[in-house]
């Protein structure tokens, strides 16, 4: 059983503030989804395997581009940005 | 005066080409009716106010004799592709003013064959959900009943090409959200195989089942746009090559195609009777064409399904802090900015699914959840491998119901399991289609149906050869 306590830490854990209202109504739709998805105990498992084999694919690790050629178009939808910075509170 | 309702991309191109209308013709003529019909449907979220002046190259290249199977083909986009210089919302407040700074790559092959944008399409917020109503910027209306939902998440795209507001569209599809939205609007829709389209510059939702796909009237029109946005793309290290299936080829060399219908899944409760029947009456036409159908076993796979979307999409919305772009909301401290811009930004069902994939990936549930769930994903493929050695072909109905009504489904679980039929497809990788089936009169308004014909990887041509088939037959 999900617990509104569940819930609040679920809420910090992904840094999404939500009210006592919501955390409430929150609470019995997520357990019983949690409950609906616990069906798959029922399936049969595969090959664990396959599940590594897969591989990632990286390129050579070049220059594609000239210099600051994107910086512009990447900042112009920085919500806060000082130069070529983006902005924010400081962490300590 | 051009008729919207009867043209299609093919009718369309031999008239183009035959300078019966222009381009700009074409695009007004859509212009027009997207002013008329698209405040009371919300299919578009944006008109661009190019149209024109793209309509205008398409026909400077027509003039010089060139011939593109899209050139001057006007087209709806989901809010999930990004355009470069234009804005992308992915039907979310959290990118409200979100500009994009590069052009997806299916944008930029349809750019190469001079196609017209009209505007981007209304979605669910961030491709969650089955009806377009988890969008932030209202629902889409359903063009044969304006009390229904027109289907998620490319509800916006379906309902344009219906309402004749665009010649074809993009659309993604995570979970049947290309399938199921142009079942409800009567409409064709077609998923590719994962990885036939290259998901660069496609808002990620769950990475390991998204893929773009094309809405059209017709089956040939879709084939057209998938012919023209596929292929392998550097950018994007799922996309296959024409060599990745090709094995699958000799598997099965007899020439008489073998269709499998998972019975029990479709005779069981909680599919409309309506449903029901009208796919009983689908594959009778099948066989009359001379297929053989042959019952086959299929697992319920909503759990497993959903499992892996939760995780996915918790993991792929968390880049969305307010710090890099999107909508920021100031708080107290950095943590404070985070959980403020989070919350606000976020719609009700992209808040619960980050949740719930937070739980199912947290320490202490990610193996009972998360791991089975890959492991069952692994037996599934395997499971469907062993069936096409059987059949050729799966058919089911592409939805247990007909549109239901705006706001009738409050309960989120509610939602999850009108996809029963689609989610197959997209655990395995497999390319399906939705063809409209017919209509079923509700309240005195005529509702589409559509069936979902599966095959295995790489073999849209069988789903085109076979498909199109059928569509003659209600010609």
């Amino acid at each position: 059983m999900i617990t509104n306590n569940d819930i609040q830490n679920l809420a910090t854990l992904s840094r999404i503030e939500i009210s006592e209202e919501e955390a409430l109504s929150l609470t019995s739709e997520i357990d019983s989804i949690l409950g609906y998805v616990s069906q798959i105990e029922n399936m049969p498992v595969g090959n664990d395997l396959e599940i590594s084999s897969q591989r990632n694919i990286l390129r050579k690790d070049v220059i594609t581009h000239e210099t600051s050629q994107y910086t512009e178009d990447i900042l112009s939808n920085a919500p806060r940005r000082e130069g070529d910075f983006l902005k924010v509170k400081k962490i300590l | 005066m051009i008729d919207l309702q009867k043209l299609t991309i093919k009718d369309a191109r031999v008239k183009l080409d035959a300078k019966e209308f222009s381009a700009i013709d074409l695009a007004s003529t859509y212009l027009e009716k997207i002013e008329k019909t698209n405040t009371e449907l919300n299919a578009y979220l944006e008109v661009y106010d190019d149209v024109l002046e793209q309509a205008k190259a398409a026909d400077e290249r027509i003039a010089k004799g060139e011939s593109l199977p899209l050139l001057g083909i006007p087209l709806a986009i989901k809010d999930n592709i990004v355009i470069k210089g234009r804005k992308s919302t992915s039907g979310s407040k959290i990118l409200e003013n979100y500009i994009s700074p590069y052009d997806a790559t299916v944008i930029e092959k349809l750019k190469t064959q001079g196609a017209v944008f009209l505007g981007r399409t209304n979605m669910d917020e961030f491709a969650l959900g089955s009806s377009t109503e988890n969008s932030a910027y209202g629902v889409t209306k359903n063009p044969h009943d304006r009390g229904r939902v027109s289907g998620g998440t490319s509800g916006g795209s379906a309902a344009a090409v219906s309402a004749s507001m665009a010649l074809g569209a993009l659309g993604s599809d995570t979970g049947g959200s290309v399938r199921q939205p142009s079942s409800f609007c009567g409409v064709v829709g077609l998923k590719p195989t994962y990885g036939g389209v290259s998901r660069y510059g496609l808002m990620a939702a769950v990475s390991s089942y998204d893929v773009i796909g094309a809405i059209a009237k017709t089956l040939s029109d879709a084939e057209i746009i998938f012919e023209a946005i596929k292929g392998n793309d550097p950018l994007d290290s799922t996309t296959i090559t024409n060599k990745t299936y090709e094995k699958s080829e000799i598997r099965r060399t007899k020439s008489e195609k073998v269709i499998g219908v998972p019975w029990d899944l479709i005779e069981g409760e909680g599919i409309d009777v309506a449903v029901k029947e009208n796919f009983r009456e689908s594959v009778k036409k099948f066989e009359n064409l001379g297929y053989a159908v042959k019952d086959i076993r299929l697992p319920n796979c909503l759990a497993l399904y959903y499992i892996l979307n939760f995780a996915e999409v918790s993991s792929n919305l968390s880049r969305f802090d307010g710090v890099k772009y999107g909508l920021h909301v100031d708080g107290k401290d950095l943590l404070d900015d985070y959980k403020l811009t989070r919350g606000q930004g976020f719609g009700k069902e992209a808040r619960r699914r980050i949740l719930l994939g937070t739980y199912i990936l947290s320490a202490g549930y990610y193996d009972a959840y998360y791991g089975k769930a890959q492991s069952a994903r692994v037996a599934l493929r395997a499971q469907f491998e062993k069936i096409f050695t059987d059949v050729d072909l799966v058919l089911t109905p592409t939805t247990p119901a007909p549109a239901w009504k705006i706001g009738e489904k409050s309960d989120p679980l509610s939602m999850y399991l009108e996809d029963i039929f689609t989610v197959t497809a997209n655990i395995v990788g497999l390319p399906a289609v939705s063809l409209p089936s017919g209509f079923v009169s509700i309240e005195g308004k005529n509702l589409p149906l559509g069936i979902q014909v599966m095959a295995s990887h790489g073999k849209e041509d069988l789903l085109f050869e076979v498909g199109k088939k059928f569509e003659n037959l209600s010609r």
